[in-house]
């Protein structure tokens, strides 16, 4: 089953670098919303461009991957659309082969996005401060909210009727979780109705923890740790994982 | 001779809708079978069901000796499936659908890579091999999608209308296709709308309506049962409309119609009948506009066989 997945997954690859649409989305898009941020709105946030850049780089690393991790559902569907998805059951592998392929291509889809995103930075002038362990262990996580996160967009890719309708669904459910968030601008800056919704928002501790590991903890937002963060991140991914893999594996084994 | 295919009383409903109702299917092993039938007969969803992509409700069905719901996987280690639905990926190039599908089936990369090249050539796509399949032609694909359910030898080879929307030139490429995987042994299940189709290729044709089996005989049989090829003349003048329906009723094996107000048609049994009716309107000096034999369109197989009009207005169900 795992060669299988590995096969599918090069598939998968394959057809990002040569669809030009997918593969802007995990490099240039990064480029862009962090000349974007950085340029345009660092000075009114944070006084200067190269004080906001700390600040606003993991955010931007964590809205790049939230919305690449949507992409699977889109993805899934045109497969199902297309009868791509019937030759795969025709063949004699495993029923969850092409779910795990996607999954896996999705991963160095991310891996991709991420050091695009850091490597910008760093031309920009973003200091690495923390040290290798820390870097490494911000991609881990990010990769893992991700793979957490794919079920619900391959739940909707699953009920959806079209590829278009999933990707409007899956809009709904980033926007208000990427700019609901301590992603651009620090938290205590918002009103308290929406501060409430940020506080719980599981987007909003992930950004949190990028910014620890990645800039250094004085990044953070007042009043919040390091560790105490990593457990709402953890919590939430399990979160996920329980309601949505189920709901996700359930869906995709009626239509496989 | 053992059956490659052998079913029994397959039913399966959506919602309300009744897709199979109790069907049979027998395909002899190396023979083809014809499934003919209009769109929302049930051909796609029992073929679904045989190739395993479907449950169904009740029934049996064993494919080259597995059953297809307790031995799936022994199932698709022996199908190939090609049709309306199967298809190849189109961002990718003929050559890397073709590796795939190999490496899929268990082959080392080499052998998979080897297999391809085969298969390009055989089915004329050597140059295209190179190209993202969403630059083919509706033909390339279609052979590019029959290549793709050969790679791994398959004994059952599922097509499921596969000449629809093909020209009748590249038809005839893919009948040849067909015919030559015949010649190698392999069994066939083909769905068509074509009467047609079905003669050119098929040993033996079950004709299916609403999820039921309303005929099956070999296709010299069928043809008898509807009467063969229909033999339409329309004369120069109206006034000889008396004289040629006189002449037809002697080599058509039914009365002769009028299904205009100067033509006639006939139902004949073989092309030979052409030869007699062009050598008699000779002898009687009948001028003629129009002279053509052709096969009986799915209408009239269904109005011979049930003398019912054609179930036009059902759609097909999505599977």
């Amino acid at each position: 089953m795992l060669r299988d997945s590995f096969i599918l997954a090069k598939r998968n690859i394959t057809k990002m670098v040569r669809n030009p649409e997918q593969f802007i989305d995990v490099t240039l898009q990064p480029i862009i919303m962090t000349v974007l941020f950085v340029f345009i709105f660092g000075g009114a946030v944070s006084g200067d461009s190269s004080s906001y850049l700390p600040f606003v780089l993991p955010g931007i690393i964590v809205q790049t991957i939230m919305f690449t991790s949507l992409t699977i559902g889109v993805n899934l569907n045109t497969d199902i659309q297309k009868g791509v998805f019937d030759r795969f059951r025709s063949l004699p592998i495993s029923r969850s082969a092409p779910l795990l392929g996607a999954v896996t291509g999705d991963i160095v889809r991310h891996a991709i996005a991420i050091t695009v995103t850091l490597g910008f930075g760093a031309l920009l002038g973003y200091q690495f401060t923390t040290g290798w362990y820390s870097v490494l262990g911000a991609v881990a996580l990010m990769i893992l909210f991700a793979v957490s996160l794919c079920w619900v967009s391959v739940l909707i890719g699953m009920l959806a009727r079209s590829s278009g309708s999933v990707q409007g669904l899956s809009f709904l459910i980033v926007f208000p979780l990427t700019f609901g968030s301590s992603t651009f601008v620090p938290a205590s800056t918002l009103p308290d109705w929406l501060q409430g919704w940020v506080a719980i928002n599981p987007v909003t501790h992930v950004i949190e923890v990028m910014r620890g590991l990645l800039s250094g903890p004085s990044y953070m937002a007042a009043g919040s740790t390091l560790g105490g963060e990593l457990v709402w991140v953890l919590g939430s991914c399990v979160v996920l994982v329980g309601i949505f893999f189920p709901l996700a594996t359930w869906a995709y084994r009626r239509k496989i | 001779m053992a059956n490659a295919i052998e079913a029994h009383g397959l039913t399966k409903s959506y919602g309300s809708t009744r897709a199979l109702d109790g069907i049979d299917i027998e395909v002899p092993q190396g023979t083809v079978l014809g499934v003919l039938g209009p769109n929302g007969a049930g051909k796609t969803t029992a073929v679904r069901i045989l190739a395993t992509l479907l449950r169904p409700d009740a029934g049996t069905a064993v494919v080259s000796g597995f059953d297809v719901v307790h031995q799936s996987k022994e199932v698709r280690r022996s199908i190939g499936l090609t049709g309306q639905y199967a298809s190849v990926d189109e961002d990718l190039t003929g050559m890397e659908n073709l590796v795939m599908i190999g490496q899929l089936l268990d082959l080392s990369t080499k052998n998979a890579r080897a297999r391809a090249v085969e298969l390009l050539a055989e089915f004329d796509l050597t140059d295209a091999g190179r190209r993202l399949a969403k630059t083919y032609s509706g033909g390339m694909r279609r052979r590019l999608d029959l290549a793709a359910s050969l790679i791994g030898r398959p004994n059952v080879v599922f097509l499921d209308e596969p000449t629809t929307g093909l020209d009748p030139a590249k038809r005839d490429d893919v009948w040849d296709m067909i015919r030559s995987l015949v010649r190698q042994g392999t069994t066939v299940l083909l769905t068509t709308q074509y009467l047609e189709e079905a003669d050119a290729l098929a040993n033996e044709i079950t004709v299916i309506d609403h999820g039921r089996v309303i005929a099956h005989d070999t296709a010299l049989g069928l043809k008898r049962q509807v009467g063969g090829q229909t033999l339409e003349v329309r004369p120069a003048s109206v006034t000889d409309l008396d004289r040629v329906e006189a002449l037809l009723a002697r080599v058509g094996t039914r009365e002769p119609e009028r299904p205009s107000v100067d033509q006639l048609s006939v139902p004949v049994a073989d092309d030979a009948a052409l030869t007699t009716v062009v050598a008699a309107l000779a002898a009687e000096r009948i001028a003629v506009s129009e002279l053509s034999l052709r096969f009986p369109s799915l209408d009239e197989v269904f109005y011979s066989l049930t003398g019912a009009q054609t179930p036009a207005e059902t759609t097909e169900v999505a599977a």
